[in-house]
C-alpha cells in the first residue's frame, strides 16, 4: 500500500525523500513504513491461520475422520489414527499461535500503533526507531520457527508441534519428543522478546514524545488503550519467557520445574502460563476498545462519552486482569475458597468492561450517526463482544465451569470476543485508517457488504458451538459423537460464509488500489478530530518537523489546529 | 526540548521499561521457589506439614484435653508409569484418634531385574487438611532404592493436628485420604544405585 504512496506525486518536497526499496522495506526505521509492515504480515499470517481453521471446520463437518489422513500423507507422514490425531494437535497448536501472537497482536500493536500513535500524539516517530525494526524482524523469524516447527518430528506418531497453544507440560515435556515443541517454544521467545522491545518503545514514545500541550488526559483513547496494553506486555510476556524456557530446560537440560519425579509441580506450569494468558487476552482486545471509542466518537461527531472513565476503565481492566489468572484451570484441584475468590475476581471485570460499553452507546445517544463502514464494524464489535462478554461472565463460576471447562462453549466465548470482538475491531480500523494509510478510498459498498457476509458468517460458524458446548462436546477432538453432527455440519457452513467474505476483503483491496478515488486529508467529516487527520493522505514521510501544540482551548476530543 | 536532551530522557524511560520487564523475568524464575514455600506454608494443594517429636506430644495434649475424636484415614497408592513395582497399602483405611501418633506402613516390591530409586510424592484429599496433617517420619522424606525382586514395609508416623476440629472448613471432616505416587529419581535407572 505505501507502494502506492512512493509513486504518488504531491509530496515530493524535500522532506519527504525515501531511501530506495531494500533500504526502505528491509531496514525500516519508519514507523509508517513498519507499521506497513506488520499490517501486510498480519494479513499474510491471518490467512494461513484462516486456512488451517478452515481444514479443520473440514473435518468437523461430520463425525469420524475424513481428511487429516490426507493431510498426514501431504505432510510427509504415513496415515494412522494416532498420526491423524496429531496432525488435528498440529493444527489446534498452529492455528491459536498463528492467529494470537502473528496475527492479532503484530495486527493491534504492530501495525495500528506503529501507524497511529506517534501520529496522534504529534510525534514525528516512535521514540526508538532501530528497536523497532527489530522488534518487526523477530516477530517474522518468530513466525518462520513456528512454521518449520510443521516439518520436523514433534509427537511420538507425527510431524510438528501438538501441544495446544498454552503448551501444557507434561504434554510439552515428556511427551513431546523431537525438535518441533522446541521450535515451536523458540518461536514464542523470538516473538515475545519482539513485543516487549515494542512495548518498551511505546511507553517511552507515548510518556516522553507527545505534542506540546498534549497532556495524558487531553491523549486519544487509542493512545490511551496502546499505553495500558505496552504495560501488558512488559509485564506479563517476560513471566512467559520464563515459563517457556523452564519448558525448554525441562525437554533438553534434565531439570525438573514441571516434573514431579523431580520435586516439579506441572500445575505450576499453568499457574504461570495463565499469569501471562490472562493478560494476554487484554492484550489483544484493548487496543481494540481504544479503536472502537475513535471510530464511534468520530462517527457521532461528538467526543467520546466519559473519557476519563473509558480510560481509567482500560487501566482498571488491566490492573485487575492481573490477578484472575487461575479462572483458566478450576479443574486443576482448586479448593472451593480459591475458585470462589477468582470467580469473584473475575466478575469484577465486568464492570470497567461495562462502563466501556455503556460508554459508547451513550456517545452514539443524541449523535449525527453516519452509518460508514468503520462505523458499522464497530457496532458489530460492540454487539459481538458483548455476547461474548455474557458467556464469559458465565464461564467465570467456577462451578459452572467445572461443567464447561474444555467444552465448544469455551470455544465459543473465546471466538466471539476474539474472532469477533478482536478482529471486528481491527477491520473497523483498518477500514477507519485505510484511506489514511494508503492514500486510497476503498469501497464503501464492498466494506458493507464484508461485514454483512462475515459478520453472518462468523455467527454461523461460533453461535451453534454454544449448544454443542453445553451438551458436553470436548474441543480439541478430531472426531464426535453423531449426535453432535448437525450443530457442527452447520458450524462448517458458516466457515464457508465467512471465507466469501474475506475474498471480499481483497476484492476491496485491490479496488482501492487500482481505481479507488485519492482520499482527502480528511474523509470522514468534522467528527474525525485527532491529528492524523491534519496531515495528507497517505501523510508525508516525515511527518511533525514542528511540532504541533496542543492549546488550552483543546479538549481530550478536539486536537485540530484553530485555524484548520 | 532539544534532541541531545530528548534522547537523554528516550534512554532513561526504555532503560526503566526494559528493567521492569527483566525484573517480571526474575519473578517468573522465582515463583518456583516461592510456589513451593506457599503451598508448604499453607498446605495449599493438600500440602502435609513435617513436624517433631515434641510437636506430637504437645498435640496430643491438647487432643486429649479436647476429647477424643477420631478420623478416619484411606490410604493410597500409586506410582508413575516407568516404575515397575508394586506399590501397595498394608492397610486400606484406619481409624485414628485426633491427635494421637498413628504408625501405617506402605509395602514396596521391585519386580524388576534392577535396582532401581524412587522418591514419593504426596498430598492430601481434602485439600483443605493438608495444613492439619503431620509426618514425623515418613519414607517419602528420603528416596527409596529397591534391589530387584526386594519388597520392604515402609512407614509413615504421623497424627492429626487437633485444630481440624476448630476449622469451619475442615470440622465436618469425616476422611482424610493420604496418597502416595512413586516417580524414578533422576539418573536412577541409568547407573546401579548404591
Amino acid at each position: 500500500m505505501a507502494d502506492t504512496a512512493a509513486t504518488n506525486p504531491g509530496h515530493d518536497d524535500h522532506a519527504d525523500h525515501k531511501p530506495g526499496f531494500f533500504a526502505r522495506w528491509f531496514m525500516s526505521t519508519n514507523h509508517k513504513d513498519i507499521g506497513t509492515l506488520y499490517l501486510i504480515f498480519a494479513i499474510m499470517a491471518g490467512v494461513i491461520g484462516g486456512v488451517i481453521s478452515g481444514v479443520m471446520r473440514m473435518e468437523l463437518a461430520a463425525p469420524g475422520i475424513q481428511y487429516l489422513g490426507w493431510w498426514v500423507d501431504m505432510l510427509g507422514g504415513e496415515a494412522s489414527l494416532d498420526a491423524n490425531l496429531h496432525m488435528w494437535n498440529v493444527f489446534i497448536t498452529a492455528h491459536g499461535l498463528i492467529m494470537v501472537f502473528f496475527m492479532v497482536m503484530p495486527a493491534m500493536i504492530g501495525g495500528f500503533g506503529n501507524w497511529f500513535v506517534p501520529l496522534m500524539i504529534g510525534a514525528p516517530d516512535m521514540a526508538f526507531p532501530r528497536m523497532n525494526n527489530i522488534s518487526f524482524w523477530l516477530t517474522v523469524a518468530g513466525f518462520l520457527s513456528l512454521m518449520f516447527s510443521m516439518f520436523v518430528p514433534g509427537g511420538p506418531s507425527g510431524l510438528g508441534a501438538g501441544v495446544g497453544w498454552t503448551v501444557y507440560a507434561p504434554l510439552s515435556t515428556g511427551y513431546s519428543p523431537g525438535p518441533a515443541v522446541d521450535f515451536a517454544i523458540f518461536s514464542l521467545h523470538l516473538a515475545g522478546a519482539g513485543s516487549i522491545l515494542g512495548a518498551t518503545n511505546f511507553i517511552t514514545t507515548i510518556f516522553n514524545m507527545r505534542a506540546p500541550g498534549m497532556t495524558l488526559h487531553k491523549m486519544p483513547l487509542f493512545v490511551w488503550s496502546v499505553l495500558v496494553t505496552a504495560f501488558l506486555l512488559l509485564l506479563a510476556l517476560p513471566v512467559l519467557a520464563a515459563a517457556i524456557t523452564m519448558l525448554l530446560t525441562d525437554r533438553n537440560f534434565e531439570t525438573t520445574f514441571f516434573n514431579p519425579a523431580g520435586g516439579g509441580d506441572p500445575v505450576l506450569y499453568q499457574h504461570l502460563f495463565w499469569f501471562f494468558g490472562h493478560p494476554e487476552v487484554y492484550i489483544m482486545i484493548l487496543p481494540g476498545f481504544g479503536m472502537i471509542s475513535q471510530i464511534v466518537a468520530t462517527f457521532s461527531r461528538k467526543p467520546v462519552f466519559g473519557y476519563l472513565g473509558m480510560a481509567y476503565a482500560m487501566v482498571a481492566i488491566g490492573v485487575v486482569g492481573f490477578v484472575v489468572w487461575a479462572h483458566h484451570m478450576y479443574t486443576v484441584g482448586m479448593d472451593v475458597n480459591t475458585k470462589m475468590y477468582f470467580t469473584a475476581a473475575t466478575m469484577v471485570i465486568a464492570v470497567p468492561t461495562g462502563v466501556k460499553i455503556f460508554s459508547w452507546i451513550a456517545t452514539m445517544w443524541g449523535g449525527s450517526l453516519e452509518f460508514k463502514s468503520p462505523l458499522v464494524w464497530s457496532l458489530g464489535f460492540i454487539f459481538l463482544f458483548t455476547v461474548g462478554g455474557v458467556t464469559g461472565v458465565v464461564l467465570a463460576n467456577g462451578g459452572v465451569d467445572d461443567n464447561l471447562h474444555d467444552t465448544y462453549y469455551v470455544v465459543a466465548h473465546f471466538h466471539y470476543v476474539l474472532s469477533m470482538g478482536a478482529v471486528f475491531s481491527l477491520f473497523a480500523g483498518f477500514y477507519y485508517w485505510f484511506p489514511k494509510m494508503s492514500g486510497r478510498m476503498h469501497s464503501e459498498f464492498l466494506a458493507h457488504l464484508h461485514f454483512w457476509v462475515f459478520f453472518i458468517g462468523v455467527n454461523i460458524i461460533f453461535f451453534p458451538q454454544h449448544f454443542l458446548g453445553i451438551q458436553g462436546m470436548p474441543r480439541r477432538i478430531p472426531d464426535y459423537n453423531p449426535a453432535f453432527e448437525y450443530w457442527n455440519h452447520i458450524s462448517s457452513i458458516g466457515y464457508m460464509v465467512m471465507a466469501i467474505s474475506i475474498v471480499i476483503f481483497f476484492v476491496n483491496l485491490i479496488y482501492s488500489f487500482t481505481v479507488g478515488k485519492k482520499a482527502a486529508d480528511n474523509p470522514w467529516g468534522e467528527g474525525a478530530t485527532t491529528l492524523e487527520w491534519t496531515l495528507s493522505s497517505p501523510p508525508p514521510y516525515h511527518q511533525f518537523e514542528t511540532l504541533p501544540v496542543i492549546e488550552d482551548h483543546h479538549d481530550y476530543h478536539d486536537h485540530r489546529p484553530a485555524s484548520a | 526540548m532539544t534532541g541531545i536532551a530528548l534522547e537523554q530522557k528516550n534512554l532513561k524511560t526504555g532503560l526503566f521499561a526494559f528493567a521492569g520487564a527483566l525484573a517480571m523475568l526474575g519473578m517468573g524464575y522465582a515463583a518456583v521457589p516461592l510456589y513451593d514455600l506457599f503451598c508448604r506454608v499453607t498446605g495449599f494443594g493438600g500440602t502435609t506439614q513435617q513436624a517433631t517429636e515434641a510437636d506430637a506430644d504437645l498435640a496430643e495434649r491438647m487432643a486429649l484435653s479436647a476429647g477424643g475424636k477420631s478420623i478416619s484415614i484411606r490410604f493410597d497408592a500409586s506410582i508413575a508409569r516407568d516404575v515397575p513395582w508394586t506399590f501397595t497399602p498394608e492397610r486400606s483405611t484406619e481409624t485414628v484418634q485426633i491427635g494421637q501418633r498413628d504408625l501405617a506402613f506402605y509395602i514396596a516390591r521391585n519386580d524388576s531385574k534392577v535396582p532401581i530409586t524412587g522418591t514419593a510424592t504426596f498430598n492430601v484429599e481434602p485439600e483443605q487438611a493438608g495444613i492439619y496433617f503431620n509426618k514425623i517420619q515418613c519414607f517419602c522424606f528420603t528416596e527409596q532404592t529397591l534391589q530387584p525382586g526386594e519388597e520392604v514395609r515402609m512407614p509413615v508416623l504421623f497424627y492429626v493436628d487437633p485444630a481440624i476440629m476448630q476449622d469451619e472448613n475442615t470440622k465436618d471432616i469425616e476422611q482424610i485420604t493420604l496418597s502416595y505416587t512413586f516417580h524414578k529419581s533422576e539418573n536412577s535407572a541409568e547407573k546401579p544405585a548404591s
